[in-house]
């Protein structure tokens, strides 16, 4: 497991003894700070200039029933002008959980913080509207508590249903109060990709209030997870954002192996390097695609969707599945790459650019899209940052972070690309981001496959780690023995915590681990990158046309599987 | 660095503002149009269940219990598969075997198809073979009783067939092109470029073909 350095910050002189304690031999520097200094602090945090921890990954609670102080929130922030990250742990005693919200700090916290409070029953004093997000009104308790029982089941009946009814700021005193409607999309509506209910108050056509709510599609991968293997976990992120699967066996699996302290062979990361991209590229071409039908564009859906219909047939060759591939193995692969993974690679370098120049030609210059697309929307840089925005749709702001870039895992750190960024920062430039990234992935692919595919196995060669080849299990005692440990106990973690982060195909995707060594993770947080993008929907519609909101919320690229885990 | 505080959004060019390039982005759609007529271009639609798509040997379907040569199972109800199996959709219940040499057998052994998450963990766990996939994804039920598949079933589907295999532990077919493959690149008979754009023009071929 990599160890980081604290750094010693002046600022820390400032406060009492003992309030803001720096962890030894953490993965990342890692802080536990009393709550009484919190606010003070992550003020100090963002703005010193020694510090600009300008950006909140993620907010996460953490149950310890053994420890006086049972509770944990662990914030994860990220300083993009240094590059730099910080984890922030607080502890909480059970019968005072409460936290000052950071909303006014970080807008992304958010949020953060009702799920925060939804999942462990963490209180944020000062928070504006501190209800469940991923639950319903009638659930009792707080899930991700190690006392819940997971089998418990809550009934919404109609009585207790939430009946969102937003309001614009000011009132009733507008002479067009008359005039106004408040319509009601989803949670089972064609344009809302998945299943998120949005209330919006209308205004002739503008939309001048609304409210989102989700966790319609919730099914606390978080919690199951801490009852399953480390190795069974993997086909549970295939659902996460089930339009890009391979990233997420390949960040999940990363974070294992570095907690294991495991190298997977050349090949196996080599490979994973070109699959990634490819979903990256499948995962851009769904997202684009879908977005120009939400706009009445629909060729292009048929013409994005045909790559994304070849890439699957390589998953498929690989790995035996299109959607949920659960293609990766803690410490490499699941099988040997098919023997034609090359050619099929270089055949779909040549077909891929042309559907993707057909939708150029047809969109990017076209007024008609332009028009529906240029300034709606928009959002500055700044405001991005601060509300926890990463991947593409940071990238339109003009911010130019990305993990592959900034801090490069796999093979990234030996091949040439560019990071497109654009300054719009509205529906078109998400957009533009989009295809300029499908041409950045494909030169990708392109390199790593001239460079040939690396001699040697497809998974490490450690029994306690990957399953013994099947031909030794089948004959030799010993292997055999290894395969029945491995089935029965699964793989043996060492105690230990983790934040391991790819640049997943809508942004920073983020798994904070941690282990307590008993075979099964102790606790999974998903950093999921849509996560900060739907919570600032609301925002970005307001004052937009209800025809401008539907073609935002395909640019953002939501993905309810991710979204709401 | 300070972060853009405005948004600049895109500034349109002359052309742009008179809907210039629409007329390229209508000859892609004319070309595509023409194209699609007279049969020159590979579709991507299946005529399901007329025509059907073909996977590859790896494909993770309907499960397949394996038979001794005797007709028998091979499952010897170690309950690795449902030890393994992330969605607990396999239900094993173990009985004495007649044959002293092997000892259980499974009296019950059913896979719930609506839960399962065809991940192929089963596969992976077993030590005997005694389970792999089929390339079968046939699977539709009208209740959800019958989405419990029985020992019975999963046993009758299997095949020597490898068309009809799918996940499973071993692809001599496989091992045997890889390694001809391999033999071809070092003796410098196989340009894998050469031979991505001949199976790319062969697949446009066909459908052409089978279109026209
Ligand atoms: S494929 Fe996966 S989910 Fe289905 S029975 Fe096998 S182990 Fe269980
Ligand atoms: S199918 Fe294989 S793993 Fe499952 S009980 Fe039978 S022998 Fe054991």
């Amino acid at each position: 497991m990599p160890t980081a350095t604290i750094p010693a910050l002046p600022l820390l002189e400032d406060y009492p003894e003992g309030s803001v304690l720096p962890v030894e031999g953490a993965d990342q520097p890692t802080w536990i700070v009393r709550r009484e200094v919190l606010s003070r602090l992550a003020l100090e945090l963002r703005d010193n200039p020694e510090t600009q921890f300008d950006l909140m990954l993620d907010l996460c609670g953490v149950d310890y029933p053994d420890r006086d102080e049972r509770f944990e929130a662990v914030y994860h922030l990220y300083s993009l002008p240094r590059g730099e990250r910080l984890r922030l742990k607080v502890p909480l005693t059970e019968a005072d959980p409460v936290l000052p919200s950071l909303i006014d700090v970080w807008s992304a916290c958010d949020w953060f913080e009702r799920e925060a409070w939804d999942m462990f029953g963490i209180r944020f004093e000062g928070h504006p509207n501190l209800r469940r997000l991923l639950t319903h009104e009638a659930f009792q308790g707080h899930p991700l508590r190690k006392d819940y029982d997971p089998a418990r089941r809550w009934i919404l009946t109609e009585d207790k249903i939430y009946r969102p009814d937003p309001q614009p700021p000011g009132g009733d005193t507008d002479d067009d109060i008359f005039e106004r409607m408040t319509i009601n999309i989803g949670p089972s509506h064609p344009a809302m990709h998945g299943t998120f209910r949005v209330v919006a108050c209308l205004d002739g056509e503008i939309i001048v209030a609304s409210e989102v709510e989700i966790g319609y599609l919730h099914r606390c991968f978080e919690k199951m997870s801490e009852t399953h293997t480390w190795q069974q976990v993997i086909p549970y992120t295939d659902r996460l954002n089930y339009c890009s699967s391979f990233i997420n066996n390949v960040a999940y699996c990363r974070g294992v192996e570095q907690l294991l302290g495991i190298e997977p062979p050349p090949k196996a990361v080599w490979a994973r390097t070109i699959l990634s991209e490819f979903s990256r590229i499948m995962d851009h071409c769904v997202c684009n695609g879908t977005t120009l039908v939400d706009t009445g564009a629909l060729t292009n859906f048929w013409y994005m969707f045909q790559p994304r219909e070849e890439i699957y047939g390589l998953l498929e060759a690989c790995c035996g599945a299109r959607l949920t591939v659960s293609a990766c193995r803690i410490g490499g692969l699941l099988q040997e790459l098919p023997p034609d993974f090359e050619a099929r690679c270089r055949n779909l370098l040549e077909t891929i650019p042309a559907f993707i120049s057909d939708v150029d030609k047809l969109i990017t210059k076209n007024r008609i899209w332009l028009d529906r697309s240029v300034g709606v929307a928009a959002i500055s840089g700044e405001e991005a940052v601060n509300r926890g925005w990463t991947g593409p749709c940071l990238r339109a702001a003009g911010v130019a972070y990305d993990v592959r870039k900034a801090h490069p895992y796999d093979l990234y750190d030996t091949v040439d690309f560019e990071v497109p960024v654009f300054q719009g920062g509205d529906v078109n430039d998400r957009f533009r981001v989009r295809m300029a990234e499908i041409e950045q992935s494909l030169s990708i692919i392109r390199q790593l496959l001239d460079r040939g595919m690396p001699e040697g196995g497809f998974i490490v060669d450690d029994p306690h780690v990957a399953l013994p080849p099947k031909e030794d299990a089948y004959t030799q005692m010993e292997a055999m023995i290894y395969h029945f440990k491995l089935i029965m106990d699964g793989i043996q973690v060492p105690p230990g915590e983790l934040y391991s982060m790819v640049e997943g195909a809508n942004g920073e995707l983020g798994f904070y681990i941690i282990s307590d060594g008993s075979g099964k993770p102790y606790r999974i947080k998903v950093r999921p990158p849509c996560f900060p993008l739907m919570a600032t929907f609301s925002r970005l519609m307001n004052g937009g046309t209800l025809s401008d909101a539907i073609a935002t919320l395909g640019g953002l690229n939501v993905i309810a599987g991710e979204l709401e885990r | 660095m300070a972060h853009p505080s405005t948004p600049q959004p895109y500034k349109y060019t002359l052309a742009e503002r008179l809907y210039l390039p629409l007329l390229s982005g209508m000859w892609v759609t004319l070309r595509h149009f023409i194209g699609n007529v007279f049969g020159r271009r590979k579709s991507y639609t299946i005529q399901y269940p007329e025509e059907r798509r073909g996977y590859s040997p790896r494909f993770r379907g309907h499960h397949i219990l394996t038979s001794r040569p005797d007709g028998s199972l091979r499952c010897v109800a170690c309950f690795l598969c449902a030890t393994a199996c992330p969605a607990e959709c396999i239900h094993i219940e173990a009985g004495e075997h007649p044959d002293v040499n092997i000892e259980k057998y499974p009296v019950v052994y059913d896979i719930d198809m609506l839960r399962c998450v065809f991940c192929g963990y089963c596969v992976d766990a077993c030590p005997e073979e005694a389970i792999i996939m089929s390339n079968n994804y046939d699977m539709a039920f009208f209740d959800r009783a019958s989405s419990i598949v029985t020992k019975d079933e999963l046993q009758k589907p299997f095949t020597y067939d490898p068309a009809q295999l799918g996940y499973r532990p071993r692809y001599p077919e496989e091992d045997a092109q890889r390694a001809q493959a391999r033999e071809q690149v070092r003796a410098g008979t196989l340009d894998l470029v050469a031979e991505a754009r001949r199976r790319h023009g062969e697949a446009q071929d066909t459908s052409a073909a089978s279109a026209s």
